[in-house]
């Protein structure tokens, strides 16, 4: 039965996750975002609470490693699970700040990768570990399949190198998901993840960016140089199979666009939501009934800002609904990620105009939604980059034929 | 047929609909006939203001005992997006009613200025004027059924927008007195909508004045003794010529609004033709209130609490009809881009035009999950002026959007009639534009 409501078994715990999100992220986010590079130890509490969610059940399985797709019999019925969950909850916590978010410890990109394409046994290994992510490189972003990094076989391990920038807690996690090729002339079906933990010899962290927002985040550069990694801490299918492709590796992006598209979903959502009340002290109630071009022109902004934000917020449940249910969803996911990255980023901004100098300066936290809003819409794949994902998938087109 | 007395138990619920189906002939027939008989067509009547049509005489039943209203659907609690078995089965059929029926039918209808009266027909024998009805009234739902108003409207749109909504009025006025008639109103109209010979019905609420708001009429009914006297025009009424019986929004003396329902033959109503933009085919008429003095049974017994209900559902029927159009549009320029060469290989090729086609399909799909979402919470009974806004803002918008899309991308041959986007250009100017006329 069609129904697009949140889950009641959720519900009260999306209310935890939204007063997690106001005591400890919204509290602390102008603070973490003036002082970049600091590290927010506020979190550690959190973390620790957020593993004790999730071990006891009554996180529902949310987080980073709520991804992961279980194997076996689903049994009858339409299940609502832990990709919901997550996406539910990274929604909340990115309500109260994105950087936030990506610097809780255990909850990174690259715990989603693990979780993702993990052997059960690498899945037990790595409990506990905080993974960030590399892909990105100097010369590389959108064409991932272009990366440079090299791994060769030696012997029981891999020898890395290479430079991977952008990655995400880069500094602070305990390892990172990098992305290597095992040979360069056999193309993407080549690239495989490996699982580096930073304690190896031969990992160093360069340096850290200064960046337009999400500061409280720390963006690494990252130089292997020749860092054996032991064999066994590849991710997925060690073969090069020709024909799969990027399947393997690419298979990650399913589960984390929605994530990205969830985080859209709740920085847009506490604009709107900070909007709101500006625009009711202003004298400006936002009425559903009457036409929108009967009302103001900043209540006529609103409706058009929240109808596109219930869009982003629909097709962000749509792709977990359907990971849940194990649909294949990637044309879904990338929908999510470019209808939410592209909203978020543009209502962010058109609050901060509705609002004036006041939504200009650093009183107000509008301004910093508008500049964290904007990496939401590049990282985990561009707008254009899902652009082009969609247009091939509607229009049965090659990479080749569609470039 | 007549009215059913007793209700029927759930594992029948799917037997109703089945039943239905069984007039599946109606689709062979019109399929086999010939152009020449196809339709009996009015031919258009441009500007004309003419008396309404003659009503069959709804004898006044007096009512018994409490109305009967549809039953709320209950809530699962589980975030679901597949459709329950028996709306998938009846979009199934109206599917293939929008494809092999209503596609066909288009153009002449285009330009005749209304739907051919056979295939009004076969809609009221596949049962539309009836899916909003509860069982006890004669009609199909079990329970609450905006979601199912919505897929029907959906598939029915994605054949034509004007024909769709030419379809859907008489049973929007039906949904109309099912919601909030008392027992004697349903008593007296619904019959004639359970029968074999449905009357063309139009539910009106518009007005042709710029920045229109269905929540400040201008149309008023003034309280005199014994009844109202109703004035003021109405825009956008679907089929206004044919319909036989009128729910007239109209702004009471305390600037409360409620629905009236008015015979055709009612001393002081006039219609006009008013040909627009798009639409053609629902024959799109302005119904003149001119001193029209009704009794106070007129008013439909619960429609000024339940007025603000029907102006959300009326966005979400629209909504879901311009769904369709949207949906038809993506389907039409997906294999043209990739047949049409430019520069030596297929124009899909070529990031500019493949992104409006990703576009598209994006906008598509928030559109419908918004218009989706809007529709449950009526059915749960939940608050949904929120979502039925949300919705229309996101139809009215990417739907224009997408029309404008789908004819930039066939150039100029989208201008021309030789292919359909340029109509479905001028339907999906509606979206934004219609208030009332229909219901899920």
């Amino acid at each position: 039965m069609i129904n697009l409501e949140t889950p009641k078994k959720f519900r009260t715990f999306v209310e935890q996750a939204h007063r997690v999100a106001t005591e400890f992220l919204r509290a602390n986010s102008r603070k973490y975002d003036l002082a970049e590079h600091t590290y927010p130890k506020e979190l550690d509490i959190l973390a620790a609470l957020v593993d004790g969610m999730g071990d006891s059940g009554e996180g529902q399985g949310a987080g980073a490693t709520g991804v992961r797709r279980a194997s076996g019999d689903s049994g009858d019925g339409v299940r609502n699970a832990s990709n919901m969950a997550s996406v539910l909850s990274v929604a909340e916590t990115c309500w109260g700040d994105v950087g936030l978010t990506l610097s809780m410890p255990r909850q990174g990109l690259g715990n989603s990768a693990i979780a993702s394409v993990a052997t059960d046994e690498q899945l037990e290994r790595f409990k506990g570990m905080w993974a960030s992510m590399a892909i990105t490189e100097p010369a590389c972003g959108s064409d991932s399949a272009a990366i440079t990094t090299t791994a060769v076989k030696d012997g029981d391990a891999y020898v890395l190198n290479g430079e991977k920038i952008f990655v995400t807690s880069g500094e602070r996690s305990d390892a990172v998901v990098v992305w290597a090729t095992l040979d360069k002339s056999l193309g993407r079906a080549a690239i495989k993840s490996f699982v580096v933990p930073k304690s190896l010899p031969g990992i160093t962290v360069e340096r850290l960016e200064h960046k337009l927002g999400i500061k409280a985040s720390d963006t690494a550069t990252i130089v292997l140089d020749n860092c054996r990694v032991p064999a066994e801490n590849l991710l997925g299918d060690p073969e090069v199979h020709v024909d799969k492709g990027f399947a393997g590796v690419m298979q990650t992006f399913d589960n984390t666009r929605p994530l990205v598209a969830a985080m859209a979903v709740g920085c847009a959502r506490a604009s709107l939501d900070r909007t709101r009340e500006i625009l009711e002290e202003a004298g400006v109630v936002v009425d559903y009934d009457r036409p929108a071009m009967a009302q103001s022109a900043a209540a006529a902004t609103f409706l058009r800002m929240e109808a596109d934000w219930e869009a982003a917020y629909l097709m962000m449940l749509e792709a977990a609904w359907m990971a849940d249910n194990r649909k294949p969803n990637s044309l879904e996911a990338s929908m999510a990620k470019a209808k939410a990255g592209r909203v978020g980023n543009q209502i962010t901004l058109t609050c901060v105009e509705l609002a004036g100098t006041l939504g200009y300066g650093e009183d107000e936290l509008l301004e910093k939604w508008a500049r964290d809003s904007k990496i939401l819409d590049i990282f985990e794949g561009t707008q254009q980059i899902q652009q082009l994902i969609v247009a091939r998938r509607v229009l049965g087109l090659s990479s080749a034929e569609l470039r | 047929m007549t009215a059913h007395s007793t209700r029927r138990d759930p594992m029948s619920k799917g037997l109703a609909v089945l039943n239905r189906i069984a007039s599946l002939p109606v689709l062979d027939r019109l399929n086999l006939r010939g152009p020449s008989e196809q339709a009996v067509y009015h031919g258009a009547r441009v500007g004309f203001r003419t008396a309404a049509a003659v009503s069959r005489g709804f004898t006044r039943v007096p009512g018994k005992g409490a109305p009967v209203r549809p039953v709320a659907a209950r809530e699962s609690g589980i975030f679901d997006l597949t459709p329950t078995e028996d709306q998938q089965m009846l979009v199934g059929l109206v599917d293939e009613f929008a494809a092999e029926v209503v596609r066909p039918a288009v153009e002449k209808a285009e330009a005749a200025t209304d739907t051919p009266s056979d295939l009004v027909a076969a809609a009221a024998e596949l049962g539309l004027p009836l899916l909003g009805l509860p069982e006890d009234l004669g009609g199909l739902a079990a329970e609450r059924s905006a979601t199912t108003g919505a897929l029907v409207a959906e598939a029915l749109g994605k054949g034509d927008m004007g024909i769709g909504a030419a379809l859907l009025a008489p049973g929007s006025v039906a949904t109309a007195i099912g919601l909030w008639g008392d027992a004697a109103q349903q008593a007296t109209y619904l019959p004639a909508f359970t029968g074999a010979d449905v009357p063309a019905a139009a539910l009106a609420v518009a007005e042709p004045y710029a920045l229109f708001d269905p929540m400040a009429l201008r149309t008023t009914a003034r309280k005199v003794p014994g009844g109202y006297v109703l004035e003021g025009v109405k825009s956008g009424v679907i089929r206004g010529a044919a319909a036989e019986l009128f729910v007239v929004a109209a702004r009471l003396d305390d600037d409360r609004h409620g629905l009236f329902v008015l015979e055709s033959t009612t001393p002081g109503l006039l219609i006009e033709t008013d040909p627009s933009m798009g639409l053609r085919a629902a024959a799109l008429s302005r119904l003149v209130l001119d001193g029209v003095t009704v009794s106070d049974d007129a008013l439909l017994a619960e429609s000024v609490d339940g007025y603000a209900d029907s102006v959300r559902l009326a966005r979400i029927a629209w909504s879901s009809l311009a769904l369709g159009a949207m949906r038809a549009v993506l389907d039409y320029v997906g294999p043209y881009v990739k047949e049409r060469k430019a520069f030596g290989e297929p124009v899909a090729h070529r990031q500019s035009v493949a992104f409006m086609v990703a576009d598209i399909a994006i906008e598509l799909e928030g559109a419908r999950l918004a218009t989706l979402r809007a529709a449950s919470r009526a059915d749960l009974g939940m608050p949904f002026a929120r979502e039925a806004a949300l919705a229309r803002r996101l139809c009215t918008d990417y739907g224009m959007k997408i029309g404008t899309d789908g004819v930039q991308l066939l150039g100029g041959h989208g201008f021309t009639k030789e292919h359909p986007v340029e109509r479905w250009y001028r339907d999906l100017r509606a979206v934004g534009v219609m208030e009332g006329g229909l219901l899920v």
